[in-house]
């Protein structure tokens, strides 16, 4: 089991990702040629200007005004991209296979950086339960979707402390990860990828068509 | 969740039509927009919403409303295009009439939440995309449709038909010419600087704000011209109700009249949803990159003639004055500063409202809202209470509105929530306070 989730189910959910996430790319410009005005109004200085804006916290009126959100999404997020590259367990995997080699977290910030993560997993989950307008909007699947993307941190902290059976949870702790990133192209995990986009289209129709800004 | 009844409005353009429909006429037109309308932006906004709810502070209608979440941006998205997407194939006809009563009634497209949402997802789109199947299957509320029809046979919003147009302004010419001697309403002059065009409303209802626009014209000796033929109404209801058809031939009337003249540039009266039609949303249907001659709105035409002198100002406006930032025109084209800067320039007392420029709050009007009618003016009024509270903290006397939606739906809201204010276009306080030179003077 151990042999399989470490090595073919690895290779397995990589390669669903990066083509699961061309996929998604290339079906997006193709379909934003027939949407007759994105290309003739995207424009790369407020594409870039509205990034900056949203990319840096409490730079937009809304991140301001939620600052607990704004607080716990960029730690969420930081957290979660840098907690699985830079991670000295997963390069040392890297290493193993491909001799592949770069800097790692120290083994502190690695456990309080995936700590974090599953903290605020939990604060998007009492906000989703508590907060009417946003369990107005609740799918099953919005739970669903954060349970997947808590879940690999969750299981890693679990392993590294050794909380339960060690080995089973490291299979455990494969096992979710993969399949988190194989479902990203394919859910609203796919933010990731559209975000930068639409933020651009957006910025674009706000700074060179309507004069505007959109923070 | 316990959420109180929303109050049934009787509207014979929706309660009649929903008779009339089957569930295949829907899936037909359902299937129709969303396979072979909506590209891009649709799909990856779609799959991009997380659903986090942060786009709902962005809405007067959720402030107004006690942050109900049936009507927060998100909120409309989900009990429309959420549910026809879910089930495309089985929607009954009283759930379209539910989707009009949101898409038309209960969201001002005002794009606030647009600056709110995280990802740039734009929700007013994504409402327009409801309006346009609703508008598609008739499902669309009477007072806005008949305006469209009247766009539609008469080329204007208001069944104005070309002897009354005519008329009318030859009767403000005289009226402008018992102040001001070399008033004009010059029509059909060839290349001319300027040529000036108004929403149909001005003709029928307010008549006296063409003589107004014929005397500043005149003391700043400004080169213009009307058209006496169609194409002289600039406003575009068949934009908000979903015909794209026909708001794409009143947008073409319009600028060909121009054209027809030789204009060297369009000025559009005080109108915000008219601008956005002529200068985003009409060009875009069209094809067209751009409007085919430079057009401008009143604000900046009216900063032109004050910055650079051609209009001075005798006295400056004494009475307390706030101002409603028309979305259209300041979320809309950034023209927030120079509106400042003439409301500066000309009155005394200025009261800044909170929050202002692009992130000042919608009328409540806009965006079709209005034109639906007295059937919905008491939810109207009532999502907009943030509103009335954000101008009742100014305690200023006069609020000044240069858009007519604007205009009109700051009245409803004085009156109904009995803030003792008044409201002005722009051009009335100009009236005021502008220098008559004594040799034109009558």
């Amino acid at each position: 089991m151990y042999e399989f989730v470490s090595g073919p189910l690895v290779w397995i959910a990589f390669i669903v990702f990066v083509s699961g996430m061309v996929y998604q790319f290339v079906t997006m410009l193709r379909s934003a040629k027939k949407d007759k005005v994105i290309y003739p109004y995207m424009s790369l200085k407020y594409s870039l200007r509205s990034l900056f804006h949203w990319m840096i916290p409490f730079a937009s009126r809304n991140m301001r005004a939620r600052y607990e959100v704004t607080i716990v999404t960029f730690l969420f997020h930081i957290c979660l991209i840098l907690v699985p590259i830079f991670l000295l367990a997963h390069i040392a995997m890297f290493e193993f296979a491909w001799g592949l080699k770069w800097g790692a977290l120290s083994q502190v910030a690695g456990t309080y950086m995936t700590i974090i993560v599953v903290l605020a997993s939990l604060f998007f989950l009492i906000r989703r339960l508590m907060m009417p307008e946003i369990q107005f909007v609740t799918y099953p699947s919005d739970y669903l979707l954060l349970a997947v993307a808590a879940a690999p941190f969750f299981t890693g902290l679990a392993a590294n402390q050794q909380w339960f059976d060690y080995q089973t949870t490291v299979v455990v702790h494969m096992i979710t990860g993969s399949v988190m990133l194989m479902v990203i192209p394919f859910t609203r995990l796919s933010h990731m990828l559209f975000f930068p986009f639409t933020r651009a289209y957006m910025g674009s129709e706000f700074g060179a068509v309507r004069n505007a800004k959109d923070w | 969740m316990g959420l109180p009844a929303i109050p049934i409005v009787s509207d014979p353009g929706l309660d009649e039509t929903v008779k009339e429909l089957t569930p295949e006429k829907i899936a037909n037109v359902v299937n129709r927009i969303l396979d072979n309308e909506t590209a891009a932006r649709f799909k990856v906004y779609m799959k991009t919403c997380v659903h986090c709810g942060l786009c709902s502070d962005a809405c007067h209608w959720f402030l107004s409303n006690d942050r109900d979440p049936r009507f927060s941006p998100v909120g409309k998205v989900k009990q429309t295009l959420w549910e026809i997407i879910r089930r495309k194939d089985s929607l009954n006809p009283a759930f379209l009439k539910e989707c009009s009563r949101i898409a038309h009634t209960e969201c001002n497209v005002c794009r606030r939440c647009s600056m709110y949402c995280p990802f740039g997802i734009d929700i007013a789109y994504m409402i327009m995309v409801v309006r346009r199947i609703c508008s598609e299957l008739g499902m669309v509320p009477q007072f806005l449709q008949d305006t469209v029809n009247s766009h539609s046979v008469t080329q204007n919003q208001m069944w104005v038909k070309q002897d009354e147009w005519i008329d009318t302004l030859q009767w403000q010419e005289e009226e402008a010419r018992g102040e001001i001697k070399t008033a004009r309403i010059p029509l059909d002059k060839e290349g001319a600087d300027v040529f000036y065009s108004v929403i149909a409303p001005e003709p029928k209802i307010l008549a006296q704000l063409i003589g107004n626009i014929a005397q500043i014209m005149a003391v700043a000796k400004v080169d213009w011209t009307m058209p006496s033929f169609d194409g002289w109404d600039n406003s575009n209801m068949a934009m908000y109700s979903g015909d794209f058809e026909t708001m794409g031939r009143v947008e073409r009337y319009h600028h060909e009249a121009a054209l027809k003249l030789k204009a060297r540039r369009i000025v559009m009266g005080e109108c915000g949803h008219a601008f956005r039609g002529a200068a985003y949303d009409g060009p875009k249907w069209l094809g067209w990159r751009q409007p085919p001659i430079p057009l401008i709105h009143a604000v900046d035409f009216y900063h032109e003639l004050i910055t650079t002198g051609r209009i001075k100002i005798a006295k400056k406006f004494e009475t307390p004055v706030t101002v409603q930032e028309p979305c259209n025109i300041v979320r809309g084209r950034g023209l927030g500063q120079k509106l400042r800067e003439i409301i500066a320039a000309t009155c005394e007392d200025f009261r800044p409202p909170d929050p202002d420029f692009e992130h000042n709050y919608c009328c409540g009007a806009g965006g079709g809202a209005i034109n639906c009618g007295p059937p919905w003016k008491t939810s109207r009024v009532k999502g907009n209470r943030v509103k009335a509270e954000q101008l009742a903290a100014t305690k200023a006397k006069i609020i000044i509105t240069p858009c007519h939606n604007c205009h009109s739906g700051i009245e409803d809201i004085v009156g109904g929530y009995k803030l003792g204010m008044h409201v002005k276009f722009f051009s009335e306080i100009l009236m005021e306070v502008m220098e008559i030179p004594d040799e034109i003077k009558v």
